[in-house]
């Protein structure tokens, strides 16, 4: 599973800046048939959650309407330096995280 | 019952009139189907377009932001791979060739002859050469996941470089026939890809345009497939849509067209990797 995650070089104390995480995971719907006309079984990443020093900041919830792939952006604030974990589980039970460091100044 | 031979009449010249539509398209390619072509100026569109500007402008923005790009997944995987020691010696592709920097521009250069084999290779066949012969590593299968993730970080260290394959002394043969294929009427729908993509770009095939058939994007994320592919999956997709029989990946015909379509994008940017519809 290869992951990029992006932060803006420079985080100031405070003011909102923008997390982008891209994940390599097929997102198989659960609507597709094989060639022997059996179902595909599900397996989408359904959760993403990010934490910012183990305080959740942020939450995704995703579902079969996700294309192959997710790249997600959000905002958040940070009130010192510290670490931002990404953490994410899909159906069939695998798991990521990225940890990346964040160092905000005045 | 008296309006039947109307009817008939009608039908007859429906069918007239699409006939003729059918004779003018091969008209407009010359009717040189298979034949030589008049000069080599003429096999180029002009002016040369990018397959990217064929695609619309979301999708344009998606390949030229460097992170949003999902291609770049494959790309990330490629740079994990060129680290990776691999075979008997544990040796990495970093082990001969250092940073991948000093693979710029080589894949401006493909498809292009083995010197050692005399045989015709693209980027995907030389690094799969490279494993097999040089690592002394488990082969890399066409098509395969890491192998495009390979060929998408060689290739992307090349961006923005006008391709520049040669097509003389040895290559010759090669391009030449990968110029005929070209030409070549193939399938129940008996369409060449000349007819396409240098008699009918910029127009409209459903709600597609016609792209004038450049392989600088590619490997190419395409969100038909929600993957990466290569070249030749392309050309097996186009094979596919004018219901002719697929080369198998790797196959002599897909390296010799490969190679014409180099030389017909000369000078354009390799843009790997690229998205597409």
């Amino acid at each position: 599973m290869v992951v990029r995650v992006r932060i803006p070089d420079i985080v100031r104390r405070g003011q909102p800046f923008d997390v982008r995480i891209a994940i390599q995971h097929v997102m198989e719907t659960g609507y597709r048939l094989d060639h022997s006309g059996r179902t595909i079984a599900r397996n989408v990443i359904h959760t993403l959650v990010a934490r910012y020093d183990g305080v959740e900041v942020y939450r995704a919830e995703l579902g079969s309407g996700i294309a192959a792939n997710p790249y997600l952006q959000f905002w958040i604030t940070a009130p010192a330096s510290g670490v931002l974990e990404l953490s994410w589980v899909d159906d069939a039970g695998v798991a990521g995280s990225e940890r990346v460091p964040v160092t905000v100044r005045d | 019952m008296r309006a039947r031979p109307v009817a008939c009449w009608l039908l007859a010249a429906v069918v007239a009139i699409a006939g003729c539509t059918v004779v003018d398209a091969g008209g407009d390619n010359g009717g040189d189907a298979g034949g030589t072509l008049a000069t080599a100026a003429q096999a180029r569109p002009r002016p040369l377009q990018q397959g990217s500007a064929f695609a619309p402008a979301s999708l344009r923005a998606l390949q030229a932001d460097e992170f949003e790009n999902p291609g770049m997944l494959w790309v990330a995987r490629g740079a994990k791979l060129w680290q990776q020691a691999e075979g008997p010696d544990a040796r990495s592709c970093a082990s001969c060739h250092g940073d991948a920097r000093s693979m710029r521009g080589a894949a401006t250069r493909y498809p292009q002859v083995d010197r050692a084999s005399g045989r015709l290779l693209n980027l995907d066949g030389r690094i799969m050469q490279c494993r097999s012969e040089r690592q002394k590593a488990e082969p890399l299968a066409w098509e395969s996941e890491p192998l495009l993730a390979l060929g998408a970080y060689v290739a992307f260290q090349s961006q923005g470089l006008p391709l520049r394959p040669s097509i003389d002394g040895v290559a010759r043969p090669f391009f030449e026939r990968g110029r005929d294929r070209y030409q070549q009427r193939v399938g129940q729908m008996n369409l060449s890809c000349s007819q396409c993509h240098d008699s009918n770009w910029g127009r409209q095939l459903g709600p597609e345009t016609i792209s004038q058939g450049h392989g600088t994007g590619y490997p190419v994320y395409r969100l038909e497939w929600q993957g990466a592919g290569s070249l030749q999956r392309r050309l097996r997709s186009c094979l596919s849509g004018v219901r002719a029989e697929m080369f198998p990946y790797g196959a002599q015909e897909h390296l010799e067209l490969e190679l014409y379509l180099a030389w017909r994008a000369e000078g354009l940017a390799l843009e790997a990797p690229g998205v597409r519809r």
